[in-house]
């Protein structure tokens, strides 16, 4: 496309608003006198039938206002993302604790809060269905189960010199975005609703708000400046405090506001679908592999949300960076009376490739090999090597650079020399054991409904030459707004701070698609690229009409015009095409060219490209309490000529912490009655400063360049470092193996209590302590 | 209603607050439109509402990080806060710390940013450099930590700005009770004592960190609130002989200064129970008092013999302070009693506890297990063994105890006397551990000690955090 690189390293655009405290949130907005505050009742039983609510002492309680059931609302009950009906209040039966059954408007955020408790509500209980088993035995499934199949899976397996079967479990996650959930509606005329929300979804927010009002949707706006954070826990979980609030505006004429006390943001949101993968997989004595089977569970909560596409992208994702010549991957999405498990950084992917991962490992343990070596022969055949391979669903892989990028890491970390120091340390030290895994990423970049991967962008030039810029992306701390607004000024040749940078607005991008699925900057930024060419093209004609010469002789390079040995300025030329009635404005639209897809039958090419990466850790584990520590990571992810390298990188350091807080600390808890007992920063741990890995190592892959034409050549960075967290897993897992015999099946997370019950699992006197000798 | 009166930035505020129950956080947004400051979890686990409490100590100005969700107005009597609008310079000039913040990327959804801002210009004011212990207590989702660290590693090679150096800390006067009737701030032992004997029904609130989440999470109002944390003779330390007197209002920061020289094993576990925020004003009597199963002090300070005083009007008992702890929320404690201090024996060389979570740092104890032994020549003649976690309230191994006293100490009595540990504990299952998790950690923990005594040939006994 261009050799142009628009590398540069600005910082984030809110940086001195963040630092100072400046930067406004939802809750941050000034309110307007007469605003009122929300709280939602909320269900103590996970199944049950709703005999009864008495609101009475909630009306009676300090400063209510107004209470609602779901027969006080004005138009449709629903919240949902997908074509399955999602109350916003539960109508005759409650499926989950913590579920809302009525909303309570009232003068004072804790006084609605209070109100929000006084109900007296009479529910027949009916046994719940919690775990993966309760479902499964119940049959309780959202749709038949899904097959994706290639070759004749069985028979390569059974056809197989070695065979071995396993099983992993893994635990959910809630994205514990610093700011929880919030919304802020404020009554227009004549039916009109604007709406503040903290969504990564503006245009869904107005469908539903649309649908709950029963207005169309140009009655409603909806802006979102940023997210306090957001990782996939506002793509639609956002839904339900919007149309509550717009609801509750409508109703009352006044301005309404609400957000969720954290617990209850635990208790009502949804969170990173929890999972069991089965597995019987065939393989020769080099560790190649012929065939694999994988059931892949998927336990999806009380309503559909968008568990179908998070289950079909764990499919997708069972390869990771993989051939499998004949593979059978089965998933079942089970209907539970728990949370509405939700999008959450990697949609399905993380689950998807922890399986294939513990698959390799497993195979290295049975052969006593070094699992890398293991992985390094399983991968696909990289870009030049003249026979390239399809994935289990069909899709050529054109850009596997994996070997590369590993090769590059086996070197600067020095992964061999460690691993034969670490099998020597283990040796020597009884009490503590170190562990080593090198785990690579491959994950496919498009969302897989193929329609939502179209975005627009509305560009503004003013007679002073100042740049506005609006896209239908949404800033949630992850750099889109100024990665955007690099593109802007680069097309336009301007210095950065000349384009503004606006909330997205539904008044301005209409039919947005929400920004996930890691595509904000390739979408939007194509968008806004193409917006901004429209306007040069425009500022072209003119001045090619101007010197009565064709369009292909003015030359627009550095923000400077050519046309026969004269130069123009941008500020100069925007005047001058004011003045001639040129449009200045302009928008952009982009789809993702090359898709097409077939979920049902798993076949297509869901993907535009993939991105690539890997991660070595290194940790350390006490055996007799199992409390272990990562002494050491080390990061090549690669981000294809990147737009901003410094946003990238953190991009990459946060999403490894995020991914091995999955699978290490984070836990999530439901007692027997279905109600989650981690509800709160106090019992629910997501990595604190200390937990980052005490050396840590990141790199941008420096080679990194996208075949496909995507904004200057780069990758999608949002959702692929996470999974290079499970390179943290796997080495627990591989220090614990240094002393038990038998594979270590280490479940995620793994807490103290998993590692150490794995150890005793699979041995009882763990080893002669006076001599210090296993 | 009398007033509290306080400074926020260098600026004299008169508020008032009849109900006694409204925070800091919930004034500063709601009342004092100072948004800067963010509410993340309304229990003092995120820090996104960190704000820092200004005081003068021999001469130097002393930043104290604190969570403004669970601080309630009235323990601000007299005292001077910074919040993130109040550390920039008078012209818009940003601290060393916010400059860096943004040089390393620190920054990502901002949210936390405020907060982590707070901790770390607390840190370069007070000149700490150990960042991880400073950042415990403020969760970031975004940036996975680095960039951060490396901004305050950066901002503490930079000089305190002239603002913060001129800052004049106003001098306060003694604090004056300023309460009501139904609620109170006392400042004067004597007289709180006997006010306490005639209103037992108060609710005493010492640093607040626990009292904090019944009003931000309960949603309880609290029955004439008395605010204890300034009277001046709570706070006392003092040592004599071989034992320290450390009054009920000391906070765990102060503690830790004090008690670390003597037992520096327990001065690592104070460092992970709750955060710099949470020791600032959390207390060692506050500790005790709740009467918490899984409170971090008591299995140590049992092990340690240590005593408990408690005192009404002006009559003091002092008991075991494990005969203080009865039954589940059930204490020994009379009405109108109240815990005046706690007295801890110093000479045990002996003496380790250990603290088993999910997390490293600011994590509640699956199991905290305390133990000493003393030996003549290899026989134990004096053993002491308590945990947290394993039963209704903090309690000894009275079993495991008996059988070992006496015995020569080697691996096969440990062993042994591991196996009697299911006598003296049958422990639950929960969110934080099963109940089978936390019996192997008490016995493995007993082995621990053992190893540790025997100085195991020369191996690294346990997990270097940095």
């Amino acid at each position: 496309m261009t050799e142009y690189k628009a590398q540069s390293n600005i910082h984030h655009d809110s940086a001195r608003l963040h630092v100072t405290g400046e930067a406004q949130y939802v809750d941050d907005l000034v309110s307007t006198e007469g605003t009122l505050h929300l709280a939602f009742g909320l269900s103590k039983v996970a199944c049950g039938k709703i005999i009864s609510v008495d609101l009475e002492p909630v009306w009676q309680s300090q400063g209510v206002v107004k209470v609602l059931l779901c027969t006080h609302l004005p138009a449709a009950n629903d919240v949902s993302p997908s074509p399955y009906w999602e109350p916003l209040l539960a109508k005759d039966n409650v499926e989950y604790i913590g579920q809302p059954i009525f909303l309570v408007i009232a003068d004072t955020n804790l006084n609605a809060r209070k109100a929000a408790r006084k109900a007296i509500m009479e529910i027949e209980e009916i046994k719940p269905l919690l775990t993966i088993d309760d479902a499964l035995e119940a049959n309780s499934l959202f749709e038949d189960p899904l097959v994706y199949q290639n070759g004749d899976p069985e028979s390569a397996v059974d056809r197989s010199p070695k065979i071995l079967s396993g099983e992993i479990e893994m635990g959910g996650q809630e994205h514990f975005y610093l700011e929880g959930q919030v919304a802020m509606a404020i009554p227009q005329e004549n039916d009109g609703m604007l709406v503040y929300s903290s969504t990564q979804h503006p245009s869904e927010v107005q469908h539903k708000i649309a649908d709950s009002l029963g207005v169309p949707m140009n009655k409603v706006r909806v802006e979102v400046r940023r997210m306090g954070g957001g990782f996939g826990g506002k793509e639609s979980q956002a839904n339900s405090v919007a149309c509550a609030c717009a609801i509750a505006a409508n109703l009352t004429g006044r301005p309404c506001r609400f957000r969720y006390d954290r617990d209850d943001d635990f208790l009502i949101t949804g969170k990173r679908h929890d999972c069991r993968i089965a597995y019987r997989v065939g393989f020769d004595e080099a560790g190649k592999i012929n065939g694999v089977i994988i059931d892949q569970f998927v336990r999806c909560g009380w309503s559909l949300d968008l568990s179908l596409p998070v289950a079909d992208r764990a499919m997708l994702h069972s390869d990771n960076t993989y051939f499998l010549p004949a593979s059978k991957i089965t998933s079942y999405r089970l209907k539970t009376n728990t949370q509405s498990a939700t999008a959450f950084r990697g949609f399905g992917g993380p689950q998807g490739m922890v399986g294939i991962e513990r698959i390799l490992d497993h195979i290295a343990h049975e052969l006593g090999m070094d699992p890398l070596d293991v992985r390094r022969i399983n991968f696909y055949n990289p870009p030049n090597s003249g026979s390239l391979q399809r994935t289990h669903y069909g899709m050529e892989v054109e850009d596997c650079i994996i070997e590369e990028i590993v090769d590059e890491l086996v070197s600067t970390s020095d992964y061999r020399n460690r691993r034969q120091e670490i099998n020597e340390w283990n040796d020597k030290n009884p009490f503590l054991k170190k562990g080593i895994a090198l785990t690579p990423v491959k994950f496919g970049i498009s969302f897989t409904l193929t329609h939502l991967n179209q975005a627009g962008s509305l560009v503004h030039v003013y007679r002073d030459g100042s740049i506005h810029l609006n896209h239908g992306g949404t800033e949630m701390g992850q750099g889109l707004m100024i990665k955007i607004a690099q593109i802007a000024a680069n097309t336009f040749g301007q210095p950065i701070g000349s384009v503004r940078i606006t909330p997205a607005d539904t008044d301005k991008v209409p039919n947005t698609s929400a920004t996930a699925a890691s595509s904000g900057t390739d979408i939007n930024g194509m968008a806004t690229k193409i917006a901004c060419t429209k306007i040069i093209d425009r500022l072209i004609g003119f001045l090619a009409e101007r010197h009565q010469s064709h369009p292909d002789e003015v030359r627009f390079e550095q923000g400077e015009f050519k046309v026969q040995n004269e130069t123009y300025g941008f500020k100069e030329v925007i005047n001058d095409a004011y003045m001639n009635r040129i449009s200045l404005s302009a928008t952009g639209f982009y789809s993702t060219p090359k898709l097409h897809w077939d979920r049902k039958i798993g076949k297509g090419r869901p993907f535009f490209y993939f991105a690539y990466g890997a991660a070595v850790s290194e940790v350390m584990i006490d055996v007799l309490t199992g409390e272990n520590k990562l002494l050491r990571a080390d990061i090549i992810h690669d981000v294809g000529n990147s737009v901003n390298p410094a946003i990238d990188l953190g991009q990459v350091e946060g999403g490894f912490v995020q991914g091995y807080g999955w699978l290490t600390t984070e836990e999530l808890y439901w007692d027997s009655k279905g109600y989650l007992r981690t509800h709160a920063p106090s019992t629910y741990k997501i990595p604190a400063c200390r937990d980052r890995p005490m050396d840590l190592r990141v790199k941008l892959w420096e080679k990194g360049w996208n075949r496909e034409e995507t904004i200057f050549n780069s990758k999608a960075v949002g959702e692929p470092p996470l999974m290079l967290g499970i390179s943290v897993f796997l080495a627990l897992s591989n220090a614990i193996a240094s002393i038990t015999s038998d594979y270590p099946s280490l479940n995620a997370p793994a807490t103290p209590e998993r590692i150490l019950n794995t150890l005793t699992r699979n041995y009882q006197v763990p080893f002669d302590f006076k001599s210090g000798r296993n | 209603m009398s007033k509290i009166n306080f400074f926020i930035n260098d600026r004299q505020i008169a508020a008032e607050d009849p109900s006694g129950t409204t925070t800091l956080l919930e004034w500063l947004r709601e009342k004092a439109y100072l948004k800067g400051t963010k509410e993340g979890c309304n229990e003092g686990d995120c820090g996104a509402c960190t704000v820092i409490i200004e005081s003068i100590e021999d001469n130097r100005l002393i930043h104290s990080a604190v969570n403004s969700c669970i601080l309630f107005l009235h323990q601000l009597e007299n005292k001077s806060i910074r919040t993130i609008e109040g550390v920039s310079g008078p012209e818009g000039d940003l601290h060393p710390v916010q400059e860096a913040m943004i040089k390393f990327n620190g920054n990502q959804c901002g949210f936390c940013t405020p907060g982590i801002v707070m901790s770390l210009v607390s840190a370069h004011t007070n000149g700490t450099s150990d960042l991880d212990t400073i950042l415990a207590g403020n969760l970031c989702r975004c940036t996975g930590y680095d960039s951060i660290i490396n901004a305050g590693e950066e901002s503490l090679k930079k000089p305190r700005p002239d603002w913060i150096d001129n800052i004049e800390v106003p001098v306060h006067e003694v604090p004056q009770d300023t309460g009501n009737g139904t609620i109170r701030n006392p400042v004067c032992l004597d007289e709180f004592a006997d006010w306490y004997a005639v209103n037992p029904k108060a609710t005493l609130i010492a640093g607040g960190t626990d009292v904090g989440l019944w009003v931000t999470k309960d949603l309880k109002s609290l029955p004439s609130p008395c605010f204890i944390s300034d009277i001046p003779e709570l706070k006392k330390v003092k040592i004599s002989g071989n034992v320290m007197t450390v009054g009920a209002a000391t906070n765990l920061t102060k503690f830790d200064d004090v008690i670390s020289k003597y037992y520096p094993s327990l001065s690592v576990m104070i460092n992970r129970f709750g955060s710099v925020q949470i020791r600032n004003v959390a207390t060692v009597g506050g500790n005790i008092a709740n009467g918490s199963p899984i409170g971090d002090l008591p299995p140590a300070l049992i092990a340690l013999k240590s005593k408990l005083i408690l005192r009404r009007k002006d009559t003091r008992r002092k008991l075991p302070l494990e005969d203080f702890f009865l039954d589940y929320g059930v204490q020994d404690r009379q009405s109108g009693e109240f815990v005046e201090g706690v007295e801890i024996p110093l000479q045990h060389e002996w003496f380790r506890c250990y603290k088993i979570s999910k997390r490293r740092d600011q994590d509640i104890s699956a199991v905290c297990g305390s133990f000493l032994m003393e030996l003549n020549f290899q026989t134990i003649d004096d053993v002491r063994i308590a945990f947290g976690g394993l039963a209704a309230i903090p309690k000894r191994a009275s079993a495991t105890e008996a059988f070992l006293l006496g015995k020569t100490l080697n691996l096969e009595t440990i062993q042994m006397a591991m196996e009697l540990l299911e006598t003296d504990f049958k422990p639950i299952s929960d969110m934080r551990a099963s109940g089978a998790y936390r019996m192997q950690i008490a016995k493995n923990l007993l082995l621990k000690y053992y190893f540790g005594r025997q100085r195991m040939s020369g191996h690294q006994q346990s997990i270097s955090t940095r």
